[in-house]
């Protein structure tokens, strides 16, 4: 089931006008933030679908941006986000993009500075719900409305087991794992969704795990 | 957790308790929380509610386009002051429906109900009701449980997206909801919240989203309006024991199986139905000059 509470169904509290095309592309532009863990130089919104086609008018633009700037749907300051962006000296841009998405409300972000890049396809499925299907070409699902960590490893045996069991000795629970590879033994990576958020010291031990690269964080 | 609405009324039923408690058990299981922190989140939803309809019933609300706004005031002082047609409950639920409405618009604070464009139907219906059945502030909580795990079942089943399934699933989602737990604010039974819930969903199906310029403005405001009137009549239709012919779940069936047939330009694309029509166009070129696409 795509919906889990009923505060999908009535929520969020955002600022208006349209919760797929405002509060959840401010949610997809959130998570983009928290992934890369630092305020960009530059970042691309990629338009797919009725994005593409409406987002002026919703206010996509704005909330794309207001969640890189690491604003929340209810977060006033949402709808100067474009300003404060060019204030930080932020280059913002928007692309409209032809092709056909499976979901109609699809966008690509690109974001980077002079040392990271990262690239994610997020979907606002309705009502302020959003999921990430893509990230730095990795195929995944993630819902953005759990505490989650993403696991870049080596595709190797035991690796998974360490990270679980490891969660498991701090007694967190998993609500959801998914794990995808780009080839047999190559790089791959864990998207751990859990009941609860987990500390810093968690998370470096975890990075310290052998086969283990990279360990990122997602708050709800 | 229950799947349908069938299921749904059936565990109100053997329990002996209402829709609305059955939301607040399940939300408390699945999410491991106490009743006090799910009853608390939602009083703050109740609260920026009440807050919205308030500004904009007041307010001289105005969106950025200039589109909309000041409408929902309009209708309010024109109830106080004058013998309507429909009556001031029914007139009153819509003019607190738009109200909301329009401070969406204006990019105001509003909880999504159970999106924004059709944000203004449950608080419109809400809070028309209070004045009628003087709820407690626990009672008022409780209607936006009912609503929810009607629309819990409308997002698992169907879809509450007007970009996925027309304003059908929006608006037509929301008027269900509201229908559902008016009756039980009512003092209904659940099989009638489930009674309500179909009929208002079938008046709405085939609703297309055609939003002007592709703003949640026009038409989005006024069939906010439609769907708080429509939830009452559906409420009051079950309450005097009438019943849908055809089941609550094969409304919301039918509902997700007319969205996928309905062509994309009719589906938040701002490229068909009212958003088409000369005057449609016109605000476009007017809001976002000629360049704009769409």
């Amino acid at each position: 089931m795509k919906y889990r509470s009923v505060f999908d169904i009535i929520g969020p509290v955002m600022i208006g006008p349209s919760s797929s095309h405002t509060a959840g592309a401010a949610r997809i532009g959130l998570v983009a933030r928290q992934l890369f863990r630092a305020e960009p130089a530059w970042v691309s919104f990629h338009l797919y679908g009725s994005f593409a086609k409406t987002y002026q008018g919703h206010g996509t633009d704005v909330a794309l941006t207001g969640g890189v700037l690491g604003f929340d749907t209810s977060d006033p300051r949402i709808t100067d986000a474009l300003n404060i962006a060019d204030t930080k000296g932020m280059n913002v841009s928007f692309h409209e993009e032809e092709a056909q998405p499976d979901h109609p409300n699809t966008v690509k972000i690109r974001l980077g500075n002079g040392v990271q890049e990262l690239e994610l396809v997020g979907i606002s499925i309705g009502g302020g719900k959003v999921e990430i299907t893509e990230l730095n070409g990795f195929p995944l699902r993630l819902s953005g409305n759990h505490p989650a960590i993403l696991v870049v490893h080596n595709d190797r045996y035991g690796a998974i087991a360490s990270v679980s069991s490891h969660l498991a000795k701090y007694e967190v629970n998993i609500g959801r794992m998914e794990v995808s590879r780009k080839d047999v033994g190559k790089e791959a990576l864990m998207v751990i969704e859990m009941d609860q958020n987990i500390g810093e010291d968690i998370l470096k031990e975890i990075e310290a795990l052998e086969h283990v690269e990279t360990v990122t964080k997602i708050n709800e | 957790m229950f799947r349908n609405v069938e299921e749904l009324v059936a565990i109100a039923e053997k329990e002996g308790i209402q829709i609305s408690e059955v939301m607040i058990r399940q939300e408390m299981k699945i999410h491991d929380r106490s009743r006090e922190e799910v009853i608390a989140q939602m009083e703050r939803n109740l609260d920026v509610m009440e807050k919205a309809v308030h500004r904009g019933i007041h307010e001289e609300v105005k969106s950025l386009s200039g589109l909309t706004g000041g409408d929902g005031k309009k209708l309010y002082e024109y109830i106080q002051s004058n013998d309507t047609l429909a009556g001031p409950l029914m007139l009153d639920a819509v003019a607190k429906a738009m109200a909301t409405n329009e401070v969406n618009a204006a990019m105001g604070t509003i909880c999504a109900t159970p999106t924004a464009g059709s944000a203004g139907v449950a608080p419109g219906v809400l809070f028309a009701l209070k004045d009628k059945l003087n709820p407690t502030r626990e009672q008022m909580v409780r209607f936006l449980f009912t609503s929810g795990a009607f629309g819990f079942v409308v997002a698992n089943n169907a879809s509450i997206s007007g970009a996925a399934g027309g304003c059908q699933a929006e608006v037509g989602s929301a008027t269900g909801m509201a229908a559902a737990a008016a009756v039980e604010m009512a003092g209904g039974t659940p099989q009638q919240s489930a009674e309500a819930m179909a009929i208002a969903l079938k008046n709405m199906l085939g609703l297309v989203c055609d939003p002007v310029a592709g703003l949640v403005e026009v038409p989005c405001v006024k069939r906010n309006a439609a769907g708080a009137s429509g939830a009452i009549v559906s409420a009051d239709l079950a309450l005097a024991g009438i019943k849908s012919r055809i089941p609550c779940d094969e409304v919301i069936d039918a509902m997700y199986r007319i969205g996928q047939s309905m062509p994309s330009a009719l589906r938040e694309t701002a490229e068909g139905g009212l958003a088409a029509t000369p005057t449609g166009r016109k605000y476009q070129e007017k809001i976002f000059g000629k360049s704009a696409k769409v």
